[in-house]
């Protein structure tokens, strides 16, 4: 468990003190997924560069397993940073290094394993991430995905408790950027491992964590469960991730339903309610027609959820949400 | 043609030859030997780096500049009190490496910690996360990272050096620009001129494709 007991960070350029990060308190659950968001300059960085200290905190405690880390000495500082991997949005592999010595690099800074220990590691690593072919390669001749692949075995070498992701995958394209989401998922489950991502894409919360933190001008400004924050998102900023990656603008919505008539509602299922076959019940018992007018069934990481967005004509229309509400399924009305 | 070389002493030129290679193992080794941790202190202790020391960079600077603008040739004969304190003679290759390496020490220096500025500071800060110390940042991952940048600064002033030490034979050190200038100039003898010439030029070529090649082969990008 990683927690923030009222951190705070500011620079000083020229004179004058910049507030990177305001007083902040924190939990990160020991095990998840835990993603932050946020624009540029929002904070998020310096936010995870302070959990290996690559930052120092003006002021405030970071607690990792019941360990002040802010305490620490120079020595046990490069000792817990063993034990903390963190992989890059460039990758920052060595590119003088091959692909096996650039996995090796921490094992060797350690000093704690053979020649021939490290050999058999790396060779592990290597198989878990799917690129043994590419050992004796030099960065430069690998792809942006596969060179995040090595990043991540060389984050994982020392067998750390945590891995730090900073915008691992803002430098890939979509279909590698689900590789990458993909084994990161994996390592999570199988090595019980804490990450924790910093990302500007809704998406990629969406699809691998568990929890959210929403940041903006240095402050968490909300904080969840990412189902909750993802379907209920409250402060402006969340909405607009939110609405970014569903490539919609509710404001515009509604006007674009001016000429729909009838009731205008937005339903949200989870779990397992979204595959049941409910609409057609629900009309049939209340009388109701429907329309639906917008609406996206997918996961968020590995539960299922359906937003609908529909326009119900005729009927009892109050027995209808009566019926939705009773199936477990979160009803907002949009235009009465 | 045998006319033409009349003057040319083969094995006066041979001795120069030697000599000239001489100053320049010489001198190269001991530039590196101080050029490159000068670099490296300069680089770690500039503004914005790991440890921004404002002072000693602009005391370390300040001393690298004086000793860069100053011409070689007048390094030269200041120099040779001390030169005659290190090596107990101010004349042959022993009282030529002296200066050579004062003149060529802060020019590599330089060299190399624009190589090192060169390095993403990504891949610094990759190796402090791994729990890296100093010492194993420096050696595991900015050196081997600035190597083709270093290896491009060593030819470059091996290069200089190779003009340097043709200055050097102005106060008495000998090899190949000394024989250029004692006989190639003051005896008018042209064909000495042209051999030590074309020696130096054949020299300067194999450092610089020597250097090229070794970039090369240490580039990874």
């Amino acid at each position: 468990m990683i927690q923030f007991k009222h951190v705070h960070k500011a620079y000083k350029v020229g004179g004058r003190e910049i507030t990177a990060l305001e007083p902040c308190d924190l939990q990160i659950p020991e095990g998840q997924i835990f993603g932050l968001i946020g624009h540029s300059g929002a904070g998020k960085s310096t936010l995870l560069r302070l959990i290996n200290r690559l930052e120092e905190p003006t002021s405030g405690s970071i607690l990792v397993k019941d360990q002040d880390i802010t305490a620490l000495d120079a020595a046990a500082l490069r000792r817990f940073r063993q034990g903390v991997g963190m992989i890059f949005q460039h990758f920052n592999l060595l590119s003088s290094k091959t692909v096996a010595d650039n996995v090796a690099m921490p094992l060797k800074l350690a000093n704690e394993l053979s020649k021939s220990q490290i050999r058999a590691r790396v060779h592990q690593l290597l198989e878990r991430v799917g690129l043994t072919d590419h050992a004796q390669k030099y960065p430069a001749q690998l792809s942006g995905g596969q060179k995040q692949r090595v990043g991540i075995a060389r984050a994982l070498s020392t067998n750390p408790s945590i891995l730090l992701c900073d915008e691992a995958t803002s430098a890939l394209d979509p279909q590698t950027t689900g590789q990458v989401l993909q084994l990161l998922n994996e390592i999570n489950r199988e090595l019980n491992l804490t990450i924790v991502l910093i990302t500007h894409e809704m998406d990629v919360i969406r699809r691998i964590c568990d929890q959210v933190a929403v940041m903006d001008a240095g402050r968490i400004v909300e904080q969840g469960s990412v189902s909750e924050v993802f379907l209920h998102p409250q402060h402006p900023t969340t909405r607009r991730f939110v609405y970014e990656d569903e490539h919609l603008d509710e404001q515009e919505q509604l006007k674009r339903f001016a000429q729909i008539t009838g009731c205008i509602i937005k339903l949200t299922f989870q779990g397992e309610s979204t595959y049941s076959p409910l609409l057609g019940e629900v009309a049939r018992h209340s009388g109701v027609d429907y329309s639906i007018l917008n609406g996206r069934i997918d996961y968020i990481r590995d539960t299922p959820y359906g937003q609908l967005t529909l326009s119900l004509i005729g009927g009892n229309t109050a027995a209808a949400l009566d019926a939705f509400r009773a199936a477990d399924v979160m009803v907002e009305i949009l235009r009465p | 043609m045998s006319s033409f070389f009349n003057n040319v002493d083969w094995y006066d030129i041979w001795l120069a030859t030697l000599d000239t290679l001489m100053m320049l193992g010489g001198s190269m080794l001991f530039t590196v030997l101080f050029g490159l941790p000068l670099g490296v202190i300069l680089f770690l202790t500039a503004p914005k780096q790991m440890f921004e020391q404002k002072a000693l960079y602009g005391i370390l600077s300040f001393f690298v500049n004086v000793l860069r603008s100053l011409p070689f040739i007048i390094l030269l004969i200041v120099m040779i009190p001390l030169t005659l304190l290190i090596t107990g003679t101010s004349l042959g290759v022993a009282g030529a490496i002296p200066p050579l390496v004062a003149g060529a020490t802060p020019f590599f220096a330089r060299l190399v910690e624009t190589a090192l500025r060169e390095v993403d500071k990504g891949i610094i800060e990759a190796t402090q996360a791994m729990g890296a110390s100093t010492w194993q940042i420096i050696t595991q991952a900015l050196l081997p990272e600035a190597r083709p940048g270093i290896i491009a600064a060593s030819t470059v002033t091996a290069i200089t050096l190779v003009s340097y030490t043709a200055m050097a034979g102005v106060v008495g050190a000998g090899g190949l620009g000394d024989l250029a200038i004692r006989f190639g100039y003051q005896r008018f003898q042209t064909d000495v001129m042209v051999v030590t010439v074309v020696l130096l030029l054949i020299l300067v070529q194999l450092l610089q494709s020597l250097g090229d090649r070794l970039v090369i082969h240490f580039s990874r990008k």
